[in-house]
């Protein structure tokens, strides 16, 4: 689609209004964005056909419509994080992933429904509605990035951008049917992302393709000044290797994110059968325990609350968006926070207030980061013997809207199998492989050691290819 | 465990937390946060005494820039986003108990 638009063979205009004809029809029905952008997409359409006529490249993703987790801030259009107490903001700048996609000529169509703040695994807890699994209007698209998710399913865009704290990516990539990436922590910059875990955000892309996924991240990756834990180096190189196969390459199936309680017997079929047809393509696939990696869930749950009660402090009513007014400040604060943040963000303010509290620091945070410690201890060793790692993304097909409200545990343990890659800061991404329960999509979940973003799309490749979808 | 949390530890830690919960979500808050902590508390079962804390994933230490002068933001624009400014400022509520 680039190509075309740069060799001028087809306008950006033209590739616009078809992804807006799909827009209309099913945007109303599925609700995955918060805002859609229409005069901007326009105007950035018609600047990338003028530089294609002026004889100009207008880049590597010239005329490609691209959506946006409305996480990330956009100068001058509104950014929400699906949460009232950013009501009316519009932030003074762009996120640097905003400004390195349309350097390269992106078109940003649209700003999509999260979980609020990030805080979910359903797409419900948005203060503007739930968004909708476009393969069955009655189940959830995941979450938190269930809008992005959801637009690429739905073909609103082709690309869109999700943030992963905790599998916010990966897993409505999965309960989706679409590829999502959570890179190497560091390999994509935070800055204009609104921190919910600063030490596990990750900004990534998701597509229909593994390699249409690997050109997103190329764009977007690579070193940033403005982020002060952004890795002092290029975006990777991963389109040149794509093609290489993997034959020879050494790949481990981790029993405890596949052979746990609870996963469907779809979903764990399809791990298996992933790992079958990497064997039939070279690999030597074998099953690895990494044993620290049950206790994921539970360090992820201290650990991302205590950072999300620092981070949150700072909607406070006085510097921007909501504020309910009272007679001191401090009443101020507490009535405009009340007012502003949903069920699920106090629930875990709290949690992680409590966890960070006088007394209960050691057991619960300080306990929660040495289990950091051993479970990535655990994956460099196993990374030792292996390239690569396979597990499942989600234990389940996408549930039933309202399927986990009332029960935020059960809700917290979607997040089991992809947790483990916060922690440990490697990446790993969702490669649709088949379907499972009612015909609906199953993601496989790849993983590999820091900065093994080519080793994982190499064989990320050889799982699509294995499952028979043919790319575009 | 019935009481990992009582009702006294929601209402202290939601004064930490600057969140006035209305009497609702102090009861659900109460029972939701013991079952989950419930759960959490699967870490201490790991014998971690000589473990070090991992804060972050990467080995990084302070990173720093050469202290030159760069544009910020414009302060208008910033201002603007603001519930209340007055005279370049973020107005609020007082503070003390002076008079506004």
């Amino acid at each position: 689609m680039a190509a075309d638009v740069r060799a001028g063979t087809r306008s950006a205009r033209e590739v616009l209004d078809e992804y807006f004809d799909a827009i209309t029809d099913r945007e109303p029905e599925v609700h995955a964005f918060n805002v859609v952008l229409s005069e901007e997409a326009r105007e950035a359409a018609a600047a990338v056909d003028a530089a294609v006529a002026r004889g100009d490249d207008p880049g590597p993703l010239a005329g490609v419509p691209i959506a946006l987790k409305d996480n990330m801030c956009t100068r001058g259009i509104p950014t929400t994080c699906s949460s009232r107490i950013l009501d009316g903001w519009r932030p003074p700048y762009d996120a640097t992933v905003v400004q390195r996609l349309r350097a390269a000529g992106a078109i940003v169509v649209g700003k999509t429904n999260l979980d609020e703040f990030a805080m979910g695994s359903s797409t419900e807890n948005s203060a503007f509605g739930p968004t909708r699994n476009p393969h069955d209007l009655s189940r959830v698209p995941g979450g938190s990035s269930g809008g992005s998710a959801a637009a690429v399913a739905a073909g609103f865009a082709p690309l869109a951008l999700g943030s992963d704290t905790g599998g916010s990516i990966r897993q409505p990539a999965a309960l989706c049917g679409v590829v999502g990436v959570k890179p190497t922590y560091g390999v994509v910059s935070r800055y204009g992302l609104v921190a919910f875990a600063s030490s596990l955000d990750q900004i990534g892309p998701f597509a229909t393709t593994v390699e249409d996924a690997a050109l997103l991240l190329e764009v977007i990756g690579g070193h940033d000044p403005l982020d002060s834990t952004s890795i002092a180096r290029p975006a990777p190189d991963l389109l040149s290797g794509l093609g290489d196969g993997v034959s020879g390459l050494r790949v481990g199936i981790v029993d405890e994110m596949t052979e746990i309680e609870g996963i469907e017997p779809g979903v764990r079929d399809a791990v298996r059968a992933a790992g079958a047809g990497l064997e039939a393509a070279g690999a030597k696939v074998d099953t690895v325990s990494v044993p620290s990696a049950t206790y994921g869930i539970s360090a992820y749950y201290l650990i991302a609350p205590a950072e999300a009660s620092s981070n949150l402090a700072r909607y406070d009513g006085v510097r921007y968006g909501l504020r309910v007014d009272a007679d001191d400040v401090a009443h101020m604060n507490a009535a405009t926070r009340e007012s502003g943040f949903g069920p699920e963000v106090k629930r875990r303010i709290m949690l992680g207030t409590y966890a960070l509290s006088a007394g209960y620091y050691d057991a619960y945070y300080g306990q929660a980061q040495r289990v950091r410690t051993l479970i990535l201890r655990d994956f460099e060793r196993v990374y030792e013997q292996f390239d690569a790692l396979l597990a499942a993304t989600s234990p389940t097909v996408a549930f039933e809207l309202g399927a986990k409200t009332a029960d935020p545990l059960a809700m917290y343990l979607c997040d089991v199998c992809t947790v483990p890659a916060n922690l440990s800061g490697h990446p790993a991404m969702s490669v649709p492989f088949g379907t499972g329960e009612a015909g609906l999509p199953v993601g496989v979940q790849v993983l590999a050691p820091t900065l093994g973003e080519p080793t994982m799309f190499r064989v990320a490749g050889a799982i699509e290819a294995a499952g028979g979808r043919t790319p575009r | 465990m019935a009481d990992r949390i009582t009702r006294a530890d929601v209402e202290h830690v939601a004064q930490l937390a600057r969140l006035a919960l209305s009497e609702t979500e102090i009861v659900s808050l109460t029972k939701e946060l013991g079952a989950i902590l419930d759960h959490a508390a699967q870490v201490s079962a790991l014998d971690t005494h000589d473990v070090p804390p991992t804060a972050h994933p990467l080995p990084i230490a302070n990173v720093f820039r050469a202290d030159e002068v760069r544009p910020c933001l414009p302060r208008d624009e910033v201002l603007a986003a603001a519930p209340v400014a007055q005279e370049q400022r973020f107005r609020v509520p007082r503070i003390l108990g002076e008079e506004p």
